[in-house]
């Protein structure tokens, strides 16, 4: 049988997550030897070359292109997992959920008291940059997610054994320290 | 002294003083019964229902309910522990806790219920309410979006005349508990303390003051909540 593939992406993340993958030291070895990685920051592949077994989403989504990335992912991995506070619930980034989105522009790059720069007092409104939503959505308000790892960032033991789980089919240990919202 | 009698938790045989609230007798016979809105020490209002328990096939809130003889108890079933956690769940989505920017995280019992009940998810949408942070007082800041309304606060905190220093203030969707206009500029340092200590969750916290401890020695980093009951 061919090793499981998996995919991951950051949408509106902090990268903290796809770190604390990181975090499980020397088994990423013994992952590597259990997994192939697709679409990933890990190994820079930018786009699916193969369908995918899982997808490991960080991040909620903020903008137009978090919305595309994580249809995509729904649609070439067969079990999505939302990894972390951002994920699962939109994170920090959803402290500005309940702020007009104007608002929250114009404090970015006109008001805010470390803009010096912006004289001519342009806002960013370019064809290539992704549209700003109205508020950040955890993911599953947009595609289906199949399991959840909260955390800020997820505990690496947590990653390990939820990984492992599902890819051999074992029962899932958690033990209390690994599950935090923190 | 008032009589001892027996009672049974899930098939447990139990024995208290009669007339003991059944939250509290459980607890002396090292039961734990999960609680956010009862406090020892003071009436109990049995606002926030995580407690809820049957008896006689009916649904009570255990920190309201005095235990009486030959009373039978169910708490710790499959239905009633997916009821609590609906509780916590709602609770989560109703306000806006952003864990891990929050200085009570690590040391609250509303989180610590979600780690106790394994929330992954809340089940309900995220409703993101805008609410506001009240920091006029000298000494505390006042965090709308963390507090559960369970008013233990308005009971715990009171001047030497037995005033409560917190409020409620609105109605319906935009109730609040504030800082009283009035009696809250009576807050001191020392009340400040006792207020964040009896608020379960990070609605009331003292200035200057946030993060004292770090992760790993904060009070459910390494045991759950209830610990110190469970026999
Ligand atoms: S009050 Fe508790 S549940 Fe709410 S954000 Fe703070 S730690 Fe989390
Ligand atoms: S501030 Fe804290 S103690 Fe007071 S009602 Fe809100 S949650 Fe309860
Ligand atoms: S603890 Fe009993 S109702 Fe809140």
């Amino acid at each position: 049988m061919s090793k499981p593939v998996i995919a991951t992406t950051s949408l509106a993340g902090c990268f903290g997550c796809h770190m604390s993958i990181l975090d499980i030291d020397e088994r990423i070895l013994q992952l590597i030897e259990l997994v192939e990685f697709n679409k990933s920051p890990v190994d820079d592949i930018k786009t699916f070359t193969k369908p995918v077994d899982i997808g490991i989403i960080e991040g909620g989504c903020c903008n137009s292109e978090n919305v595309e990335v994580l249809r995509s992912f729904r649609k070439n991995c067969k079990i999505l997992i939302s990894l972390g506070e951002c994920a699962i619930m939109g994170g920090l980034p959803a402290m500005r959920n309940g702020i007009p989105v104007e608002e929250c522009i114009e404090e970015a790059y006109l008001n805010g008291p470390t803009v010096q720069l912006n004289k001519e007092r342009i806002l960013p409104n370019d064809d290539e940059l992704p549209m700003l939503l109205d508020r950040v959505y955890p993911c599953h308000e947009i595609v289906k997610i199949d399991y959840f790892l909260p955390g800020c960032p997820p505990r690496a033991d947590l990653i390990w054994e939820a990984l492992v789980a599902l890819i051999t089919g074992n029962p899932l240990k958690l033990p209390y320290e690994v599950v935090k919202f923190d | 002294m008032s009589e001892l009698i027996k009672f049974k938790i899930d098939g447990t045989e139990c024995m208290a003083e009669s007339g003991t609230y059944i939250v509290e007798a459980a607890r002396q016979n090292g039961i734990y019964i999960p609680t956010l809105c009862n406090m020892p020490g003071v009436k109990p209002k049995g606002a926030c229902r995580i407690c809820t328990v049957r008896i006689n096939g009916r649904l009570m809130t255990s920190c309201t309910t005095p235990v009486t003889m030959g009373m039978e108890i169910e708490s710790n079933t499959e239905q009633i522990n997916e009821l609590r956690k609906s509780i916590v769940e709602l609770l989560f989505v109703s306000g806006n806790h952003f864990c891990p920017a929050c200085e009570k995280s690590g040391n609250c019992e509303l989180q610590a219920l979600g780690y106790y009940y394994q929330m992954m998810v809340p089940r309900f949408p995220y409703d993101f309410p805008q609410k506001g942070v009240d920091a006029s007082s000298p000494y505390i800041i006042k965090d709308q979006n963390r507090c559960i309304m369970c008013k233990r606060c308005i009971k715990a905190i009171r001047d030497d005349q037995g005033r409560p220093l917190f409020a409620f203030r609105n109605r319906g969707n935009h109730l609040e508990v504030v800082l009283d206009e009035d009696l809250g500029k009576q807050m001191t340092p020392e009340l400040a303390e006792a207020a964040m200590n009896a608020c379960p969750v990070g609605s009331i916290l003292v200035k200057e003051k946030g993060f004292v401890q770090p992760i790993g020695q904060r009070k459910f980093d390494h045991k759950p909540i209830g610990s110190d009951v469970a026999v």
